[in-house]
């Protein structure tokens, strides 16, 4: 059968570097292989260069990139494994099911590392709630996420929310995935050696999904009806059974490596494992149980999901079958790891592929697409940042706190059993959510962030605060960040703008992970998200894990109660440009003031750690979207409390009350730790600016809203 | 207190139980499989705990209900011992017709995840005795199908028999309608067998028996049971 290496997805240098390699003509069951693990989604070819910039070293690190997933070290032996993956494209398609899958597939890269998935966090970038079609997504997104989470038995305690309308026709799923792993038993892909088996437990193959990978590598046509073959249907029953299973067979010793089976299948799982632990693999495509009849190619590409790869010894197949069967799962023996560094495929007896390994699982060379940096097209007009009336402040809070990235979120989380497991400490809808490992008891927190507009004004500094936005209520809460995980989400890489922006962006993310030493443990790239419409703003999408003291609990970060100070730490104004407020008026989006100080943001981090740790606040909010007054806003929303603020009429700015950027929070601070929290805060801008009480938010003895109408307009009543 | 949690394929709050009754009451309790004919010896309480056994596929609760290990269930009830069954677990107790009636899809056709307050209607029972009658518990829910329902005159005679045991309620502890997040009919969360030693109920007390976790009001429930099974074995 010939096949032209166009519609395999390569390209025709791609091409020539296949023939090259093998000094041969590829046959159609190779050149459909290679056109799937050369796809951008799996081998990371136009990304692979700017990934190598982010820092990924630490003490605290286990396991860095190029595992299914990073490991950090939790105290007492334990580590947390975590990763973000993308699941966009099959999400725009098929809402339910893409999403759905997209947990199961990162609840199985965690289960990879020999760790049991014990949280799981969602960033959803959806269209407005005006499309009908952008809301159908969303409503669908939402449930495929908690029908498959939910059974599954997998908390979802957290995520992000945000809405634009770059996302109505491809909105973006992000979902992560952390579990708690035994720092002496973690199972690696890398430890396989010739003679020892390939054992494939889980669902039976079928047709579906296949070439997925491929299909998330390009833009989305109009008739995404047609990409339907290419989206894959889950079974969070047999992931429960799946996870179970392995967990098991691991506690037994018997595992030697494991990798899941997501984007390609067979061909991935087995040529990683071979390339990484730089053997061959032999796959007997008879031997892999299927659902219907199948070409080998076709078995050799299936994202059917659910699917477990394990290497393990001869000697132990028999115990690993017994133990699938007590879990009512396919279990069988594939083929062998050998000592050729290929990676073969046989069926009826006769060899259908044969390629090096390390060709396939890793071999794609690296494309190096131009970049330019975009024309400046700043023309927006100044201003618009003198000091504004009550009754302009009133309308805008009002309007932010209705804005569906601001709005209470409690329809989306009250979907998800974010409690199963019983270690959730603090649950969604807080600036950071917190989880028990019941194992040694610590607590660890979690937050993920995404802020496209800030990328959009400049992604070097856009992708800094992003990460910093995930970093600052971690400290504030008391926890000290451990390591990150991102999802790269951009449009083309082959437009050169769009280039240069991804490439600020991941310099901006690279430059924070040193400043501040967080390293980057594992993530994940999607690119190609555009379709007819348009093109999504660059959003990278950051997860942090932070790890808490001992016996500390997390400082609280909406509640008040009774008469406290109120302290701004930070800079008085912050920054309009990106600002919610802006988007919502239109006013003073050029300032030209944005800046990024890692001395600054450290020495923030280290006040807002001993301020937790020495319980010398009741409160501890970060001021982000929607600046000061939002996050004044979300305490007294939560707290059912107002609150006075004594500023002087040149100080009443939209700068202070609703700008953003940098480190800034609000503390509420009970009296007797005064003199503690000051001499905390001694050489960092730090001013009294209020104080809580009464039931509506006033600035001196204007009224500006009643906290019931405030809670009206943020449950959208 | 020798107490076996069955565990049926998709069961996912097994091991919550364990944990629970462990830090509650220092004991360790036995995860027991599905397709076991036999309960350990010494068996004295059995939990049936809440998940999605087999997937909820056909109907929540209606394949567990034909594992081996429900005959040795059937039988242990049968003896007087307690049995609870905490949401699926509810939902299988209905099912082998230990308890009467079904729970249907929530009046909202969503999953809802939230912490709900209950009244005890009951303290007479070895689940309860720890509690005050009309007490207010704060306790999560976390189901798609929590709906109680029973035919009227069915409903009828479990009322009259007193034999609702926990109703959804306000957290003053008024019952109404408006106070039930899933619509379920006289807002009933939880209810007995006749002779009040099976209960199954949707709220999750192992969900509530620690206080980092924002409720302790599921603990006296474990109490209770151990403190029942003393007195039983003394007598």
């Amino acid at each position: 059968m010939k096949t032209d290496f166009r519609s395999a997805g390569l390209t025709a240098s791609e091409y020539s570097a296949i023939r090259e390699l093998l000094q041969r003509e590829p046959n159609f069951a190779e050149l459909r292989i290679l056109g799937v693990m050369w796809s951008e989604h799996c081998s990371y070819k136009s990304t692979r260069r700017l990934l190598s910039l982010f820092p990924k070293d630490g003490e605290q690190v286990v396991q860095g990139p190029g595992e299914n997933a990073g490991i950090v070290d939790a105290g007492d032996g334990w580590g947390i494994a975590f990763k973000v993956e993308s699941h966009n494209h099959p999400s725009a398609v098929a809402p339910y099911q893409g999403a759905a899958t997209g947990v199961g597939g990162i609840i199985r890269d965690i289960l990879a590392m020999g760790a049991r998935p014990a949280a799981l966090m969602d960033g959803l970038c959806l269209g407005l709630k005006t499309s009908s079609r952008a809301a159908a997504l969303a409503d669908g997104i939402v449930k495929g996420i908690a029908g498959y989470g939910n059974a599954v038995g997998v908390p979802t305690i957290g995520g992000k929310t945000l809405y634009s309308e770059c996302y109505n026709g491809n909105p973006l799923v992000n979902a992560m995935c952390l579990g708690t792993v035994k720092l002496d038993n973690i199972v690696s892909s890398r430890t396989a050696l010739p003679g020892h088996l390939a054992v494939l437990i889980g669902s039976r193959t079928g047709r579906d999904g296949i070439a997925g990978a491929a299909f998330a590598s390009s833009e989305l046509s109009d008739d995404t009806r047609s990409s339907r073959p290419q989206v894959q249907i889950g079974d969070p029953f047999v992931e429960k059974l799946l996870i179970e299973c392995c967990l098991e067979i691991h506690s037994k010793g018997l595992i030697v490596a494991m990798q899941d089976m997501g984007a390609a299948g067979i061909t991935s799982s087995s040529s990683e494992i071979a390339a990484k632990s730089g053997t061959g693999i032999r796959i007997e495509a008879d031997l892999v149980p299927l659902r219907e009849k199948m070409e080998p190619w076709e078995i050799a590409l299936s994202e059917s999901q659910e699917r477990m790869l394990l290497i393990a010894e001869p000697e132990h197949l028999d115990e690993i079958g017994s133990i699938a069967a007590k879990w009512q799962l396919e279990c069988a023996a594939i083929g062998e790891v050998t000592d050729d560094g290929l990676f073969v495929m046989t069926s009826g007896g006769s060899t259908v592929v044969s390629l090096p390994a390390e060709m396939v699982g890793g071999g794609c060379p690296p494309v190096l697409w131009p970049s330019k940096r975009p024309s400046s097209e700043t023309t927006l007009p100044d201003g618009g940042t003198g000091p504004l009336d009550s009754s302009v402040i009133r309308e805008t809070l009002a309007a932010i706190l209705r804005d569906p990235g601001i709005s209470d979120k409690s329809a989306i989380y009250k979907q998800y059993d974010y409690m199963v497991q019983t270690g959730t400490v603090v649950p969604p809808g807080r600036s950071v959510s917190v989880f028990r490992v019941r194992q040694n008891g610590r607590l660890i927190g979690v937050t993920m962030e995404a802020d496209p507009w800030k990328c959009s004004i400049d992604p070097f500094k856009g992708a800094a605060e992003t990460f910093l936005k995930a970093l600052r209520p971690l400290w504030l809460s008391g926890a000290a960040h451990l390591g990150m995980t991102n999802c790269l989400n951009y449009p083309s890489p082959e437009n050169p703008e769009n280039f240069w922006v991804l490439e600020e962006s991941v310099k901006g993310l690279a430059a924070v992970a040193g400043d501040l030493s967080c390293p980057v443990v594992s993530g994940n790239v999607s690119l190609y998200n555009e379709n007819p419409e348009g093109k999504i703003m660059p959003t990278p999408m950051v997860g942090v894990v932070g790890l808490f003291e001992k016996n500390l609990l997390p400082l609280e970060d909406q509640s008040a109660s009774g008469r406290e100070d109120i302290f701004l730490a930070g800079d008085l104004p912050g920054t309009l440009e990106g600002s919610l407020f802006a988007r919502l008026t239109g006013n003073g989006v050029h300032e030209g003031r944005i800046s990024y100080d890692p001395a600054k943001e450290s020495s923030f981090m280290s006040r807002a750690l001993e301020t937790a740790r020495g319980d010398l606040a009741t409160c501890a909010r970060p001021i982000a979207g929607g600046g000061l007054l939002t996050a004044l806003s979300r305490i007294c929303i939560s707290s059912n409390m107002g609150l006075t603020l004594l500023l002087e009429p040149p100080e009443i700015t939209p700068g202070l009350l609703f700008g953003e950027w940098g480190p800034r929070a609000v503390y509420l601070v009970p009296e007797g730790s005064l003199n503690g929290f000051l001499e905390t805060w001694d050489g960092f801008p730090v001013k009294k600016i209020g104080f809580t009480g009464d039931s509506s938010l006033s600035i001196g003895d204007r009224e500006i809203l009643p906290v019931k109408k405030m809670q009206k307009c943020w449950r959208g009543e | 207190m020798n107490t076996s949690v069955i565990v049926f394929p998709g069961s996912n709050c097994d091991l919550d139980v364990v944990h629970a009754i462990s830090s509650a009451l220092g004991t360790q309790a036995d995860l027991v499989w599905h397709d076991d004919n036999e309960l350990p010896q010494g068996t004295e309480l059995v939990v049936l705990p809440g998940g999605f056994s087999y997937g909820d596929y056909l109907r929540c609760g209606a394949m567990a209900a034909k594992s081996p290990i429900i005959r040795a269930v059937i039988e242990h009830a049968g003896s007087g011992l307690p049995v609870l069954g905490i949401c699926n677990g509810f939902q299988v107790l209905t099912e082998t017709g230990l308890l009467p009636g079904a729970l249907l899809a929530n009046r909202t056709l969503s999953f809802i995840c939230d912490f709900c307050h209950v009244r005890v209607e009951r303290n007479d029972t070895p689940f309860t005795s720890l509690y005050r009658k009309g007490q207010v518990l704060r306790i999560p829910i976390a189901h798609y199908e929590g709906m109680y329902f029973l035919p009227g005159d069915e409903l009828a005679k479990i009322e009259t028999a007193n034999r609702i045991v926990f109703r959804y309620c306000s957290p003053e502890g008024e019952v109404d309608d408006s106070f039930s997040p899933n619509g379920a009919l006289n807002c009933i969360a939880g209810i007995t067998n006749e002779a009040g030693n099976v209960l199954g109920m949707m709220p999750h007390p192992e969900r509530a028996s620690e206080s980092i976790l924002g409720s302790v009001d599921g603990l006296p429930l474990w109490q209770s049971l151990s403190r029942w099974l003393e007195g039983r074995n003394r007598s």
